[in-house]
């Protein structure tokens, strides 16, 4: 299949930066897969889903989104994007229908009328089909500055999916919301992908965000770091290692020499496991042993290495 | 038609926007007040025979021209911040053209002045500031020119212009001169050589200036208080207008995305 989001060689250096904000990241989305973007603040995440939404040019390198260019042909790309900022992109002053009717008629959808009664048919019956759908039906003359977190998040994913495109963005859409909102939002988005197909695109710095993704790409510094199914990125960062040791240290080296495993002396023996299991291992070894300590980190472990490192 | 739907859409959302927030609105309205009914009051009562002309009306239409002035070009500035706030980065990410957001942003603008306007007007007249129902209605209509004029000085300023942070650091020094090198309250038919120059290249004071050609029009103390004919007045703001705004807008287009 045609992959929908198509990332090669992509490089952001600001005016006046030093450094590459993003540098050199290749990435591939098909259609209908849920992507998500793992990274510390400052990785180059919001960078990275800004030159995609064009709202910002990159330095070098191609980027296709929905088979356009996004720098030559921005307007196409766009209106195959619903984007849902880190920042709420909501009106406070305005009801929640007025922002979503901006929206409608921004994107084309239908003509300019000065209120909801005015407006089509068409547009009267999908709004109020969507708010049903987000329980928000309730809400929709309300001033959005009433509403509370959750329900803002809510109303700008209405407001994203209005125009049914292909491709979702979600820029970090949880920050500042409370448990049961952040959880209730992780629902409705299960919903969206199971009625219309929506590739979705998440960028997050929690990991637990990311593991319900097909695939996660985890950046940092600009650069990938680790890319591919959770299960891929768990067992590239996880490492597993085998700490052991004994009484006679040089027969137990010799006999490792022997069965021709790596070790590391620490002084401990460090074991690299790769493809075996402890078990096996142990097994094999005659020499007895004082210390047997199995390490298998969990993907956290693994993540937070990396987001310390920055 | 979808471009002019949108342009519609932009600018009705600036003008709700006003409408909706009352504190904002009465917050417009404090300075030109004060301006109008203290300081017009105020020197018209004590020096206003020694002028030779109405010291009042004089302020009356100088604050007019100065708030919609004011009004317009500042509404096209806060573009600049707005593409990080509210329902603006929604309009940054649609897929209409940048063209249509800056005409709709000047259409916006220039309603939004013109409501501020009306509330002047209302001074003027609770000031005790006299005039015609055809001189309202030719307030009108130069208030409409002043808007846009100052919504094209708005784009190249805002074209030139790279973060909220520098908007807000240049604008004392862009905004400020020019309330007293246009002559909103101070005479300025005498001036020193360079200070006659940097009035000239003020926008603001051909704003001011023609409001007052018009309003003075065919009263005696039009050659007090004119300083040019509106003919020479309009042809500056014309041509400044559209290279403001054709440079302005290819500018800000070619650097929206290239941060």
């Amino acid at each position: 299949m045609m992959p929908i989001i198509e990332v090669d060689q992509l490089v952001k250096c600001y005016r006046g930066a030093a450094s590459n904000a993003v540098d050199g990241i290749s990435f591939t989305v098909a259609p209908g897969e849920f992507f998500t973007l793992l990274g510390p603040n400052g990785a180059g995440k919001t960078t990275t889903i800004s030159i995609l939404t064009t709202t910002l040019a990159p330095t070098s390198g191609e980027v296709r989104v929905a088979g356009h260019d996004v720098a030559r042909s921005a307007s196409a790309v766009r209106r195959n994007l619903g984007i849902i900022f880190q920042q709420p992109s909501l009106d406070l002053n305005l009801s929640a229908e007025e922002n979503i009717r901006f929206h409608a008629i921004l994107y084309g959808l239908y003509p300019f009328r000065p209120t909801f009664s005015t407006m089509p048919r068409p547009y009267q019956h999908q709004v109020l089909e969507l708010a049903a759908f987000l329980d928000l039906e309730n809400d929709m003359s309300k001033k959005v500055r009433k509403f509370s977190g959750g329900m803002r998040r809510k109303l700008e994913i209405m407001r994203s999916l209005l125009h049914k495109p292909p491709i979702l963005f979600l820029d970090e859409p949880t920050a500042g919301l409370d448990p049961v909102s952040r959880r209730n939002l992780w629902e409705y988005l299960r919903r969206v992908r199971n009625e219309s197909g929506t590739t979705i695109f998440l960028t997050t710095h929690y990991l637990d965000e990311a593991e319900d993704a097909d695939t996660i790409c985890i950046i940092d510094r600009g650069r990938i770091v680790s890319y591919g199914s959770p299960q891929q990125v768990k067992a590239e960062l996880v490492e597993h290692y085998l700490l052991i040791d004994a009484e006679n240290r040089d027969q137990l080296r010799a006999e490792l020499g022997r069965l021709r495993v790596e070790f590391v002396e620490t002084p401990l023996f460090r074991i690299d496991l790769k493809e075996r299991s402890v078990h096996q291992l142990i097994k094999a070894i005659e020499t007895p042993l004082t210390l047997v300590n199995p390490h298998t980190p969990s993907l956290e472990d693994a993540y937070l290495e990396i987001v310390e490192h920055a | 038609m979808k471009e002019i739907y949108a342009i519609m859409t932009i600018a009705y959302r600036d003008l709700l926007k006003l409408l909706r927030d009352p504190a904002r609105l009465i917050s417009t309205f404090i300075l030109p007040l004060l301006f109008i009914t203290i300081l017009g009051g105020s020197m018209q009562a004590n020096i206003g025979n020694q002028l030779g002309y109405d010291y009042l009306a004089f302020v009356f239409t100088g604050v007019f021209a100065q708030t919609l002035f004011q009004s317009a070009s500042m509404g096209i500035i806060s573009l600049i911040d707005d593409r990080e706030n509210d329902f603006s980065q929604e309009i940054f990410v649609s897929p209409i053209s940048r063209y249509s957001i800056i005409l709709g942003k000047i259409t916006g603008e220039t309603l939004v002045a013109l409501t501020q306007g009306l509330g002047i007007l209302v001074f003027g007249l609770v000031a005790g500031v006299s005039f015609s129902l055809v001189q309202l209605l030719t307030l009108a209509w130069v208030g409409v020119i002043v808007c846009l004029f100052a919504a094209a000085f708005g784009v190249i300023i805002l074209s030139n212009l790279p973060t909220r942070r520098t908007a807000d650091q240049v604008f004392p020094f862009i905004m400020l001169p020019q309330f007293f090198l246009a002559g909103v309250f101070n005479p300025i038919r005498v001036l020193p050589w360079y200070l006659d120059l940097l009035s000239r290249i003020s926008p603001m004071r051909y704003a001011v200036d023609l409001t007052r050609g018009f309003f003075y029009l065919g009263r005696a103390d039009y050659s007090k208080v004119v300083l040019q004919g509106p003919v020479l007045n309009l042809t500056i703001m014309t041509i400044s207008f559209l290279a403001f705004l054709i440079i302005g807008t290819f500018l800000f287009v070619r650097s929206e995305r290239n941060r």
